[in-house]
């Protein structure tokens, strides 16, 4: 993960949490949407193209861009803007087009 | 009466859904307002309640006295459901929502569609790169998260926004390397005819010159006129190009932001079928609607950004109205008190929407960067480029819909938010006639993403004959 963020915290955060994105932990602030949260821990893209494989960042924050569509605790298409960052959340990047029997592989399994 | 039948459901929780659900409630009407964000206050005073002293400051007095228009909907009875996605809305006025994961669905006498405007979209080369995003996001994230800009910034377009976050960043120490605005001097001479009507609305033309100052004071590098915007980097953007005073620049930015006005949120009602206009003077889709707010489905009304741009002031009145008749209609206000209430809002309501037409010509968005070049990607959720679908057109595709078909665009996730006004714009052009002819998507739901477990799960509703 790249150490440099596109976003930083005005004043310093009164209480984080951890998430988990990708295997690693991340703590950030309490109270922001996952969005928000990952943007400020420095993840750069959230999604790849189903397309293009192209990849793709939280663009419009509001929820009408979709471009911040992302895996939560093995649920796809969550909106992460539109998403209260929660304690123990499991957060992965949506890659690729979707595979239509994802929910009968065993997790990660095809990866 | 069960609690999933009610007199008015408000789709919207900013300043138009909070006005409607305080002026209809105070008849006695019983109201539902769900919202998509945790708190109430729309994009415009989102978070209002729960910002710092330093946010506030920040953010300035326009946004914080949004508050006390928070405090009065939050006691005023309504029934408010935050963190609620409206995936379906059907002409019987069934609203279907989801809410901690679980689908429910109500049913409203009355139906007020505020859901406010998005920021239109701005195809430009580079505009799908992470560290591209809108100037409202920017705005979001200072508002919701107190987030700011960490590395050189740059905003570009056009439009009261920008100048807004410009300042609103400088108010918050971080530097702005340079305002690269698409509109100038030009657009201000052309605007200059329309000035008279304008004057009433002096106090909202006063803002933009005042934040106009407060950039220059700040000696915040101002490029206008600029041409042929391009967002360099490969995986990450690293800087904007444009042409300004004659020449090329390149401004080295680790974010971009960009603007240029917004536009009308019209998922639902063309879902509704309902009837649409092309607005010539703001390039978008608009509601037809009467003076009250309805629309051409009887029961079903529009207020604010939702319906056509006119900001959060017009919309608060246009709630009002639109609460009032609705009251009326239920029989709770007598008819010679509706007109006389009436006057009064409509009186407000002329002002507030005085310098509109002036702001629209000022900041009418450049041709090149609404229906860019062959190489531009439109459609960012199925990567397809304004060449693809000038390519469709030479194979005979008249309009929006038949671009599904030929290349999928308009069909991934965001269902034409993006992409939506640009293709209806690329085809005009392409077939040389006027946007209205070319229409728009026929939007269907589902409006949000829903699993077939939350589908299947629904509640029931009890059915009542309204």
């Amino acid at each position: 993960m790249p150490a440099e963020s596109l976003f930083r915290a005005l004043a310093p955060a009164q209480n984080t949490l951890q998430i988990e994105f990708e295997g690693s932990t991340l703590s950030v602030p309490a109270g922001i949407s996952l969005a928000a949260a990952l943007l400020v821990s420095g993840v750069t893209h959230t999604r790849e193209s189903a397309v293009s494989g192209r990849p793709g960042a939280p663009y419009c924050m509001m929820g009408v861009c979709f471009e911040c569509l992302v895996e939560v605790d093995g649920q796809a298409n969550r909106q992460a803007c539109l998403l209260p960052v929660r304690a123990g959340m499991r957060v992965r990047r949506q890659q690729g087009a979707r595979d239509i029997f994802a929910n009968e592989h065993s997790e990660g399994a095809d990866e | 009466m069960n609690n999933q039948t009610v007199d008015l459901i408000v789709i919207g929780a900013g300043p138009a859904g909070m006005s409607a659900a305080l002026e209809a409630t105070r008849y006695g009407l019983s109201v539902v307002v769900l919202d998509e964000q945790a708190n109430p206050g729309g994009q415009i005073y989102r978070n209002v309640q729960q910002a710092d002293a330093r946010s506030r400051e920040v953010l300035g007095d326009d946004y914080v006295a949004g508050a006390a228009l928070v405090e009065q909907f939050l006691a005023s009875g309504a029934r408010y459901l935050g963190n609620a996605a409206v995936w379906q809305v059907t002409p019987q006025r069934h609203v279907h929502y989801l809410i901690d994961g679980r689908a429910e669905v109500m049913q409203g006498r009355y139906l007020l569609i505020a859901t406010g405007a998005f920021e239109r979209p701005m195809p430009i080369p580079g505009w799908t790169l992470p560290g591209v995003m809108t100037a409202g996001a920017g705005q979001i994230l200072l508002k919701s998260a107190a987030l700011v800009p960490a590395g050189p910034l740059v905003l570009a377009g056009c439009g009261p926004l920008l100048y807004l976050l410009a300042v609103q960043y400088l108010r918050a120490g971080i530097a702005v390397e340079a305002l690269v605005d698409t509109s100038g001097h030009r657009d201000l001479l052309g605007a200059w005819r329309k000035v008279p009507g304008a004057l009433g609305g002096w106090r909202d033309l006063l803002k933009g010159v005042q934040l106009l100052r407060e950039l220059k004071r700040a000696k915040v590098k101002h490029f206008r006129d600029a041409r042929g915007l391009h967002i360099e980097g490969s995986t990450q953007a690293s800087a904007l190009s444009f042409d300004s005073q004659g020449r090329r620049w390149n401004i080295p930015a680790s974010l971009v932001l960009l603007h240029q006005g917004v536009v009308p949120n019209t998922q639902i009602s063309w879902s509704l079928r309902l009837e649409h206009d092309w607005s010539e003077q703001q390039l978008c889709w608009v509601a037809r609607r009467d003076s009250w707010g309805e629309t051409s489905l009887p029961c079903v009304f529009i207020a604010g950004d939702g319906g056509a741009i006119g900001g959060a002031q017009v919309a608060l009145h246009e709630g009002r109205l639109a609460g009032l008749a609705i009251a009326f209609r239920s029989g709770k206000v007598q008819a010679h008190a509706l007109q006389q209430i009436a006057m009064a809002y409509r009186k407000t309501l002329h002002t507030k929407r005085a310098a509109r037409p002036l702001i629209d010509a000022v900041y009418r968005p450049q041709q090149q960067n609404r229906i860019p070049a062959d190489e531009v990607i439109v459609c960012r959720c199925e990567d397809v480029s304004a060449g693809e679908i000038r390519q469709h057109v030479a194979l005979g595709c008249l309009g929006p819909n038949q671009t599904k078909a030929f290349g999928r665009c308009g069909m991934g996730p965001c269902q034409g938010r993006q992409c939506g006004l640009s293709v209806t714009e690329i085809i005009a052009e392409a077939r040389q006639v006027p946007a209205a002819e070319v229409g728009y998507y026929r939007i269907r739901s589902p409006l949000k993403p829903i699993t077939l477990a939350q589908l299947s799960n629904e509640t029931a509703l009890t059915e009542e004959h309204l």
